[in-house]
């Protein structure tokens, strides 16, 4: 089966986070005065092929720990796994 | 002429601006974002920098400075606005030049001489300069590929609104020639009324040979002549 | 008077080692106290005297450093040293380390290093004109290093492009010995009109504190203590949450600063660095000689349910403290609110110097600043002098390769090949002020305002330190000197970065000892004071520890930067001379590296006196503009500075060594040629100039006592030593400019 994962990739709540600061004024001065905070993310969606879902998304935490996201700073949440169709042929 | 330059937080080019203006006799005044007063300039540059930090996109949040508000006026009436790097991420998010700048080709920070080949001399930028001519100046950017869409990129060549190219230092537009994988090599383009200059490489650091080219003196001398010759333009907008 | 109530316990080993305080040193502060330290005393001192705040090692020894001279116009004690560099400019620069934050996480400990000295800077009045990264990691063919390497120089472009202060030069060194333990050191020159330098020196009883700039969070509590102990496995989990740079931020804040800079409103200014609110607060009142209170209430805070400690720990990065009087608060308040800065009054001076801490209205700590600051008991050396293994003999090594493949591989060397797929990274030209661009020697940036240029570079060789740490250390200033003499600049002050390992291990003592001193003689020998350095200590981890690194930032004047001489040569029919003695030897070359492993046994020879001479030569002969180019001979000796040159310039060389074809002892003997074309002997400069020249060349160098051997002509497509050598140009610059790409 082919599977898309969707991940998102953000940075710890105790790191700083200059791009959410500067949204957040941004924001404000065009008048959303009611913002309290912006943290910005990434997100990354990942296509592969995998026997079942729970096969998938192993496979995507394994790729988050390894490369997605920076262990020192970052954390990730995979918010979807669904298969999209049948695992492409062998080539 | 006098020359009003902007300053957004994070601008770091309007110093440099100023020299060179003055360098070139003219009168250079900063413009503070938080104004919506341009004191009197004839032409406003929109210098290089990283305007707030150009953390969402290049440009996206010094687009609703207050002293937008007042370039926009101002072009509208025929004022001359010239974005130069982060100016023309600027120009591009507030819809005054069309396309995008992304992220270079090479997905780095390039800091290097370029050789841009002037396209036309149909815009005050440019009027001193002849077409054909290869502009030694130099790029300092991360987010300066140019994209647009393909009917944008024919119009603006069929409307003579692409202004520079990069080239070899022997005037050939080759592809490799660009420091940052721009569509058709696009360096810089114009408005459809010709009065607005967006371009990413750096002609203020290119106005005295102990900095190794003078060439970019040679647009500030355009425009300064064009507006005096149009003084009339300049003075009916102020 | 103390409200302080003595901690209930002396702390457990646990704590004292959280702090990074021996017990021994936690006895002597008791003792000073006359009581036991609470909580949050403890932590606060625990950060002070930490080697990276007290320089507890390293101070006695650094007072051998010459620190005066007639251009002094700030030694070391400030943020930052200034000189006086003429037409009413002082000239403002330090060098530091952030090695610790940048093998932890490379990208934002390189930013982070960046951000921190250019606040060094700024907060004496001076704007940033120039950054210099000086660089070491283990070898870039390992995946690990490359990942380091590359994420160290995407950090240091990606704060210093952002806040728009060129990064013009540095250095970049791979070698087994920093494979665990990177070397990120960042220096930063800034100008300022001499009347406007500020200084950081709190006075003035009942002035306000103003605390402006980041919210604070949790970044790198302990940071300071952190870098203060070696690595060892569990330091994965001891890092203190990693500083995130926001140079966006920095920027504002230093287009404040520099505003208010000289303006008599601001009595003092100091930025935030290690140990934070405490380390600043701190040093602000005791160079003051008054006291200090700080409400942590009042501070700004990025997270919630801070505590005290936290809060006086935190390293959240781009925060300043700033002095002022009452009644100028609010109108230095609106200064920081045009860039939008947040700004709060957290603290006031007081006469007693103490530094009281509250949260609202209880006292949670109140130490004497001479404890807090001077207090901490000096280190003196674990032992006795050790005896170095000396090796005398000066063995005779042939390259392993036909000469033209030996210079291809020197070029290809990631030590010695071009640096421009790092340098294009960085912006180098804003400021409008570049005269000479990195990748030369050093480089060279005008003042603005001003006809004067100034010079500036790092340099230090590990392998020359390890083997011999005096004269390693006296070779690393001589080079830094001849680097900024080759553009026509005149040597004015140095700054210094010692990066060693754990000082309590004897050997490593003795070897910073002997580094000082080698220091030492060279300022000496030279006329050259030092006016800012930082020492970064503990650079090993269980595995390994690093060669002994001195890096030194040299900055020279020139009158007129228009005269200021390039490099590359100049052009074709020059002709081409060593100024300074031949090398004969390969002892501790790159070649012996390439060739032989880490197999050196002696580090090369140096003649303070003919170093002198030979400076003095090529400074004058620039000054009376006799050359064409000046390079000085480095890594790679006379085949390396020569080939750099040709490929810098485009214009080949046609060169002829009469003891390359025909050896004093009439046999040809080929290790003789690699030693005189790719020996490091030291004191040397490659020169090139008008054949009209050369007899007032000539004059000049016999008036100086320099030796002055014409090798030949500039000119053609081919590097050519008669008879021993003879490649492309187009052959060198390919495996010049290959040396940093990642192999296929």
């Amino acid at each position: 089966m082919i599977f898309i994962a969707d991940v998102v990739v953000h940075l710890k709540p105790v790191v700083n986070d200059p791009q959410g600061l500067v949204v957040r004024d941004g924001l404000r001065r065009l008048g959303f005065a009611d913002v309290h905070g912006v943290r910005v993310g990434k997100h990354i969606q990942v296509e592969l092929d995998a026997g079942d879902e729970q096969g998938a998304r192993a496979a995507v935490e394994s790729m988050c720990d390894r490369l997605l996201r920076n262990p020192v700073i970052e954390d990730y949440r995979i918010d979807a796994v669904r298969a999209v169709a049948e695992a492409a042929a062998a080539s | 002429m006098r020359f009003g330059i902007a300053v957004f937080p994070g601008t770091w080019s309007d110093r440099d601006c100023a020299h060179a203006v003055e360098l070139s006799g003219n009168e250079a005044v900063m413009l503070w974002h938080k104004d919506r007063d341009l004191r009197g300039a004839d032409c406003v540059m929109l210098p290089g920098g990283f305007s707030y930090g150009d953390y969402l996109r290049a440009g996206a949040v010094a687009r609703f400075a207050p002293l937008m508000e007042a370039v926009v006026e101002f072009t509208e009436g025929g004022g001359l606005a010239w974005g130069i790097c982060n100016g023309f991420q600027v120009l591009c998010e507030a819809h005054l030049l069309p396309g995008a700048l992304t992220r270079n080709a090479s997905l780095q920070f390039r800091c290097e001489p370029s050789w841009l080949r002037v396209e036309t001399d149909s815009c005050a930028f440019t009027a001193s300069c002849r077409v054909g001519d290869v502009l030694q100046i130099p790029v300092s950017h991360g987010e300066g590929r140019y994209v647009a869409d393909e009917a944008t990129l024919d119009e603006l060549e069929r409307d003579e609104r692409v202004v520079f190219r990069y080239v070899t230092p022997a005037g050939l537009a080759v592809g490799a020639a660009t420091p940052n994988g721009s569509m058709r090599d696009i360096a810089g383009i114009v408005n459809p009324a010709h009065n607005v200059l967006g371009m990413m490489p750096h002609p203020e650091r290119a106005c005295e040979p102990l900095l190794g080219s003078a060439d970019g003196m040679r647009l500030i001398t355009s425009v300064a002549r064009s507006l005096r010759r149009d003084g009339a333009l300049a003075a009916s907008t102020r | 008077m103390s409200v302080i109530s003595a901690g209930a316990a002396p702390p457990t080993d646990a704590a004292l080692a959280e702090v990074a305080l021996s017990r021994a040193e936690y006895e002597a502060a008791a003792r000073l106290l006359g009581r036991e330290p609470n909580h949050v005393e403890l932590g606060i001192l625990g950060a002070l005297w930490s080697e990276h705040c007290s320089y507890k090692t390293s101070k006695p020894l650094l007072r051998a450093l010459p620190t005066t001279g007639a251009a002094v116009l700030q030694g070391p004690g400030e943020n930052a040293g200034a000189v006086d560099v003429g037409d009413g400019f002082a000239c403002v620069f330090k060098i530091e380390s952030h090695n610790h934050p940048s093998a932890i996480e490379p990208y934002q400990g390189a930013a982070t290093g960046v951000g921190g000295i250019l606040r060094d800077i700024f907060t004496m009045g001076a704007r940033p004109v120039a950054l210099l990264d000086s660089l070491r990691f283990g070898p870039l063919e390992e995946p690990r290093q490359r990942h380091l390497f590359e994420g160290v120089v995407a950090g240091i472009g990606g704060y210093g492009n952002c806040i728009g202060v060129p990064t013009v030069g540095g250095e970049l060194y791979f070698d087994e010995s920093y494979r665990e333990n990177c070397i990120v050191n960042a220096m930063c020159v800034g100008v300022v009109p001499s009347e406007r330098l500020t200084r950081a020196s709190a006075r003035g009883p009942g002035n306000a504190v103003l605390l402006v700039g980041a919210d604070t969070g949790r970044d790198g509590i302990h940071g300071a203590s952190f870098a203060s102990v070696q690595f060892d496995d569990s330091s994965e989990e001891r890092r203190p949450a990693v500083q995130v740079g926001n140079p966006f931020l920095e920027k504002c804040l230093m287009e404040a600063c520099l505003e208010l800079a000289g303006d008599p409103r601001i009595v003092a200014m100091q930025d935030l660095g290690a140990a934070g609110l405490c380390g600043s607060a701190a040093e602000l009142a005791h160079r003051g000689g008054v006291g200090v209170e700080i409400d942590v209430a009042r501070v700004a805070r990025r997270e919630q349910g801070m505590t005290p400690y936290e809060v006086m720990l935190s390293e959240s990065q781009e925060r300043m403290l700033v002095v002022v009087r009452p009644q100028d608060v609010d109108a230095v308040q609106q200064v920081f609110e045009r860039w939008d800065l947040h700004s709060d009054v957290v603290g006031r001076v007081v006469a007693e110097q103490r530094f009281v801490v509250r949260d609202g209205g209880a006292a949670v700590c109140d130490l004497p600043l001479d404890v807090l600051v001077d207090g901490v008991p000096q280190r003196t050396a674990p032992g006795p002098r050790p005896e170095r293994a000396m090796t005398l003999e000066h063995r005779m090594w042939a390259s392993p390769w036909p000469m033209e493949e030996t210079l291809l591989r020197l070029l290809r060397s990631p030590n010695l090949g071009s640096r421009r797929a790092v340098f294009r990274t960085y912006d180098h030209q804003v400021g409008d002020a570049t005269v000479v661009r990195p990748g030369g020697d050093a480089a060279v940036v005008r003042i603005p305002g001003s006809v004067r240029g100034l010079a500036m570079c790092t340099d230090g060789n590990a392998r020359y330190t390890s083997l011999a740490p005096r004269r390693g250390a006296a070779i690393a200033v001589c080079e830094a000197a001849r680097n900024v003499v080759a553009t026509g600049a005149r040597p004015v002050a140095l700054t210094n970065c010692l990066n060693f390992g754990n000082p309590e291990v004897n050997d490593v003592y003795w070897d910073l000892h002997d580094a000082i001193a080698g220091i030492a003689d060279a300022c000496t020998a030279l006329g050259v004071p030092v006016v800012s350095g930082n020492v970064s200590l503990y650079n090993e981890s269980e595995r390994s520890r690093i060669a002994p690194t001195v890096v030194i930032g040299m900055v020279g004047v020139i009158d007129d930067v228009a005269r200021h001489c390039a490099a590359a040569f100049a052009s074709e029919g020059d002709e081409i001379a060593v100024a300074g003695p031949l090398a004969g030897r390969l002892d501790a070359s790159e070649l012996q590296r390439l060739g032989f492993g880490v197999n050196a046994k002696v580090a090369p020879d140096l003649d303070l006196d003919l170093e002198r001479r030979v400076q003095s030569f090529v400074g004058e002969a620039i000054a009376a503009g006799l050359l064409h180019s000046a390079h000085d001979l480095a890594e790679g000796g006379l085949g390396v500075a020569a080939a750099e040159c040709a490929i810098w310039s485009g214009l080949g060389l046609r060169a002829e060594i009469a003891e390359l074809t025909h050896p004093p002892d009439g046999e040809r003997a080929p290790f003789e040629a690699a030693g005189i074309l790719f020996g490091e002997g030291q004191s040397r400069f490659l020169i090139s100039y008008a054949r009209e020249a050369l007899v007032q060349l000539q004059d000049l160098a016999a008036r100086h006592s320099v030796p002055l051997r014409a090798l030949g002509t500039v000119g053609g497509s081919r590097i050519t030593f008669s008879g021993v050598l003879d490649v492309s140009l187009e052959a060198a610059r390919d495996a010049y400019e290959e040396a940093l790409q990642p192999s296929a």
